[in-house]
């Protein structure tokens, strides 16, 4: 039996109907800085200073990001591990806060019902730009075992747009970790103009 | 509580609850089934409260039998006396309409809520008959039978 190919696989085809780009736009509060940065990119000898200027703030923010504290389910669990001592996300420069208003990453963990859905988006909405969202887990990726349920939204992308998924029922904290740097990875890599690097896969 | 009720054996509530209009008794030992024809709802639920002393209420749901219609079913527990009564009731194919048990047993408000979130089953003199668990724009009932498994639900599904 032939292994199936990606384009093949119906959930798959799904998946790619209903995802969530990013829009390409920047994000809506750079509009004037991406001018000013682009003339001073565009001016002879100005790249120098643009790409140092990027390298500083990506390390500055990709060194604080803040996650706001958002649990929707067991994951949540697992999430909370990961940001007590044990594993103690604050040596990556991470603060859990209760506030979507100061924080710039989003950890969707756990099920995402339909009821909730709106509250979410109204949460992302509430976060200052740039900002990214990792889902947590199966039922955050795809809607997990709940799919075929009548009330889980398959996989948060459906709501907002996704930069780092971590897979797992539910994802060990090692896990979380590795996709939180792998979030720090693709913030070194964010541009100038606010849009997103094309994603580099990482495998380990 | 009324004194005598600690007394009260599953085969004497057995006899009892026979002598009730509607009431089919059946089940073995501890456990009552009572099928109640369902324009006796009511009157046997409130039998089972103070004939038999069954004053706690444990749950109240419903099943799909698809053609043959909705059954509700009640469960009551006598704290007192090792029984308890399992009152189940058939609306008959394409009957939603069933009376309700909230005034006599307070802790069937919810119950009856969510069978009707759930199940579609309007209880005829529920003090608040609205969705419990589902937002309160969502369409059909998502334990019937008849409800397709992946209904779409725009925006997010």
């Amino acid at each position: 039996m032939p292994a199936p190919v990606w384009k093949s696989i119906k959930d798959l085809q799904e998946w790619q109907e209903h995802h969530q780009r990013r829009p390409e736009t920047g994000d809506k509060h750079s509009a004037f800085f991406e001018q000013v940065t682009e003339g001073i990119h565009n001016f002879p000898g100005g790249f120098a200073l643009t790409t140092v200027a990027d390298g500083f703030f990506n390390w500055a923010r990709k060194s604080s990001v803040w996650p706001v504290s958002f649990g929707l389910a067991c994951c949540a669990i697992e999430m909370m591990a990961t940001f007590a001592s044990r594993f103690d996300v604050e040596r990556l420069g991470m603060v859990p806060w209760a506030s979507p208003r100061h924080s710039d990453l989003m950890i969707v963990s756990g099920t995402v019902t339909i009821k909730m859905a709106p509250m979410l988006e109204r949460i992302y909405d509430q976060m200052p730009d740039p900002k990214w969202v990792v889902s947590m887990g199966s039922c955050a990726n795809s809607g997990g075992p709940f799919r075929h349920g009548y009330h889980v939204v398959k996989g948060v992308d459906r709501v907002v747009p996704v930069d780092v998924y971590v897979p797992g029922c539910p994802p060990p904290p090692e896990s979380l970790l590795n996709g939180l740097l792998l979030l720090q990875d693709q913030i070194a890599h964010f541009r100038r103009t606010g849009r997103r690097a094309e994603p580099t896969p990482k495998v380990d | 509580m009324t004194a005598g009720h600690d007394r009260l054996t599953d085969v004497r509530a057995r006899e009892m609850l026979a002598t009730v209009a509607g009431v089919t008794v059946s089940g073995t030992g501890a456990t009552i089934v009572a099928e109640v024809a369902s324009d006796h709802w009511r009157e046997a639920a409130q039998f089972a409260k103070d004939a038999l002393g069954c004053a706690f209420f444990s749950f109240l749901t419903a099943i799909d039998w698809k053609d043959q219609g909705i059954e509700v079913v009640a469960w009551v527990d006598n704290l007192d006396a090792p029984f308890a009564v399992e009152l189940r009731t058939k609306l008959g194919p394409g009957v939603t309409a069933c009376a309700s048990i909230a005034a006599v047993y307070r802790g069937a408000n919810w119950m009856e809520r969510e069978c009707f979130d759930m199940f579609g089953v309007r209880f005829d003199g529920h003090p608040d008959l609205r969705r419990i668990l589902l937002a309160d724009d969502w369409a059909g009932h998502p334990l019937l039978k008849s409800y397709a498994v992946d209904t779409p639900h725009p925006p997010y599904r």
